[in-house]
């Protein structure tokens, strides 16, 4: 089933009673979820991202927009007829019921030519429990269970009843990190099976990155950027996109483009064509860095981390607009980095321009700095 | 009876024993001290007046020991009322207070405007004493030569017959008493449920909401059982105290309960104590232990129960 927002905009009164003015928590938003992919709604806390889910699922009403499942519009029809399953992020099983109990629940709801048997419930929640290997645990309670169990039972509850479109709201946040890892290996794995649209918020970037068909990033309430993962890391369209994704983060400097070059510092890193001169905010992704003798960016040395295939190096350099650089190099080319200072060629594809004001980004051909000089 | 005192204990073996537990009973000195002297030993003695037959408390005499104080109370036809009294109060108080206090409970818990503002006027009667509301009650209800009462007067207007509540049949004084004791016992349930709904978070209806759970099914299937620890408390509570009624009654028919017919249990007590017919302290022993007997067995029954329903 695909999803269509449009123009979709909530606000909210200011908890502030004295101001008029309102909280928009979902700003004019535009987008589609193809259908059958798992898209990972991404942005910082506080963004709109759990708005949005509850939007989409019908448990909040929009100030102005429409959205659609299919071609049905379901804007003005309540939760329980959308046709959602929804996982809260604290699951919201509950917890006087049993597993099996739980997962029967939405089924005894059923009314109508929708009503089912105890045998088609009991056959359809097995099922539900299977996909989520939890057949063993039906006569637990939620309290004699794990995270991750707690977080399979809230997901096969939420599947039991074919929804059209799953929702999930930081489906990983509450579990430790090696279950995270597994728990979204999982997530891929049901959504791939059953083929339900999915949605999924989540303020961690890699989580959003390692298992999305697609992401939309959002901040403050307005979507930034939608697209395939990779596409979104490297083709960035502003600073804060560029910011918010990735591990380590990008380092940011402060540059400027002249004569046809880019230039930290005194040094003229790579060569521009395509921008016009003046003051840019340049970043570069942490595995930008070659490092090299003699090479264009020269910073000062802080630490050399070994962490087995890679080693990162924690430099510092006057124009660095975070508190240190930090570079990901492969740890054959480790050797030879040493003493005092350490010197970079950067890749083009690495380094991405923005305006310093408006922190777009600043679309430009750039090249390493030794091609120019040889033309 | 308070033995949970004797569970805080320590008894933890990193550090071996007897100094410690020295220690200890120093510590509980002064509530053992105070609970022996104010709890124990009249609750003993109690125990002791009620086997001993012909005591007198001036002389500080007895004839013998044995059970007739028991056989006594339990053929006294003032008794027999009480208890008839005290069980129709518990039977239909306790059931129609808390279920009454969980309707207002979800009204004031549904509404958002002046939620405040109810939430204190519910909880108004609380804080008002018992027999000012009883006074209350029998301008309400009582007959006068000069007004039938507020209560009669609307029943007219209905054009129902005049009854006399307060000196009139005893199901009309009944009634009263049964109304007024449910009025009394609400504000705190309501207070109590109130919290206890508002502590079901959210998510849970949430969740329920997009299952398409109906309304009603959401309360029997969710609320209730979330709620359940706070409702068995209520009626626990609430059977122990309407079979430990007394005040409620005087409030609204005087001190001379026996000749109105609607005294209690502990009424009874009273009355054998210091009443009228009074200075039976043996008689009293005898019908407090019975009273005690009746509401150990009810609350064990209630506590069995609650621990089989209230699952989590």
């Amino acid at each position: 089933m695909k999803v269509t927002l449009r123009e979709l905009t909530k606000e909210f009164p200011s908890r502030n009673k004295k101001s008029k003015e309102k909280v928009v928590a979902v700003n004019n938003f535009t987008f589609e979820i193809p259908d059958g992919k798992l898209v990972g709604l991404l942005g910082p806390s506080g963004c709109g991202k759990s708005t949005t889910l509850n939007l989409i699922s019908g448990l909040e009403k929009p100030t102005r927009g429409r959205v659609f499942f299919g071609e049905e519009d379901v804007t003005d029809l309540p939760p329980e007829v959308r046709g959602v399953g929804l996982v809260f992020q604290n699951y919201a099983l509950y917890p006087h019921m049993t597993v099996l109990q739980n997962i029967l629940f939405p089924l005894q709801n059923l009314k109508g030519d929708k009503k089912l048997t105890k045998e088609q419930m009991l056959q359809k929640a097995n099922e539900a429990a299977k996909l989520v290997q939890i057949g063993e645990l039906l006569e637990r309670r939620p309290s004699e269970l794990s995270g991750g169990q707690q977080q399979r039972v809230a997901i096969a509850r939420a599947l039991v009843k074919m929804p059209r479109i799953l929702l999930l709201d930081e489906p990983l946040s509450n579990l430790d990190a090696r279950l995270r890892l597994q728990t979204r290996e999982e997530l891929r794995r049901i959504q791939r099976e059953t083929g339900i649209t999915t949605v999924f918020v989540t303020h961690d970037q890699e989580e959003a990155m390692s298992i999305s068909d697609m992401i939309v990033v959002m901040r403050s309430g307005v979507l930034e950027q939608l697209g395939l993962p990779q596409d979104v890391y490297d083709d960035p369209e502003n600073l804060f996109v560029a910011k918010f994704l990735g591990t380590p983060p990008i380092n940011v400097f402060a540059g400027e483009v002249k004569n046809g070059g880019l230039y930290i510092g005194k040094q003229r890193v790579l060569s521009v064509r395509g921008a016009g001169d003046g003051s840019v905010t340049v970043g570069i992704r942490p595995e930008g860095f070659i490092p090299r003798e003699g090479g264009a960016l020269t910073c000062g040395l802080t630490a050399v981390e070994v962490m087995g295939r890679d080693t990162s190096v924690v430099c510092t350099h006057p124009n660095s607009l975070n508190s240190g650089i930090r570079a990901i190099i492969s740890s054959e080319s480790r050797h030879g980095v040493g003493g005092d200072t350490v010197s970079f060629d950067l890749k083009p594809s690495k380094v991405h321009l923005f305006g310093v004001v408006n922190e777009n980004r600043i679309r430009a051909e750039l090249t390493p700095p030794e091609s120019e000089a040889g033309a | 009876m308070k033995t949970a005192y004797g569970r805080s204990l320590p008894r933890r073996k990193a550090r071996p024993g007897h100094k410690r537990g020295l220690k200890a009973w120093l510590y509980l000195l002064p509530a053992i001290l105070f609970l022996g002297f104010f709890m124990v030993y009249p609750l003993v003695d109690v125990l002791i007046y009620s086997f001993e037959e012909g005591y007198n408390s001036a002389s500080q005499t007895f004839l013998g020991v044995g059970t007739y104080n028991y056989s006594y109370v339990l053929h006294d036809p003032y008794f027999l009322q009480a208890v008839k009294n005290t069980f129709v109060l518990v039977i239909i108080t306790v059931p129609v207070s808390t279920g009454l206090a969980l309707l207002i409970s979800l009204g004031l818990n549904s509404i958002k405007k002046l939620k405040e503002l109810y939430q204190t006027v519910y909880f108004l009667p609380y804080v008002t004493n018992t027999l000012a509301v009883g006074l209350v009650f029998m301008i309400l209800f009582k007959k006068t030569p000069y007004t039938d009462g507020m209560v009669n007067l609307l029943i007219g207007l209905f054009g129902g017959k005049s009854v006399d509540f307060i000196d009139g049949p005893h199901w009309a004084k009944m009634f009263v008493l049964c109304f007024y004791t449910v009025w009394v016992v609400l504000p705190f349930k309501i207070l109590i449920l109130t919290s206890a709904l508002a502590s079901v978070k959210q998510d849970y209806y949430n969740a329920a909401k997009v299952d398409g759970t109906g309304k009603w099914r959401i309360f029997t299937r969710i609320t209730l059982p979330m709620i359940s620890p706070m409702i068995f408390y209520l009626v626990i509570t609430g059977f122990i105290g309407a079979f430990k009624a007394y005040s409620d009654a005087v409030a609204l028919f005087g001190t001379n309960l026996n000749a109105a017919g609607m005294n209690t249990i502990v009424g009874y007590v009273y009355d054998m104590l210091y009443g009228d017919s009074g200075g039976f302290p043996s008689y009293a022993s005898a019908a407090a232990l019975i009273l005690f007997a009746i509401v150990f067995t009810i609350t064990v029954i209630n506590l069995a129960i609650s621990r089989r329903r209230a699952i989590y």
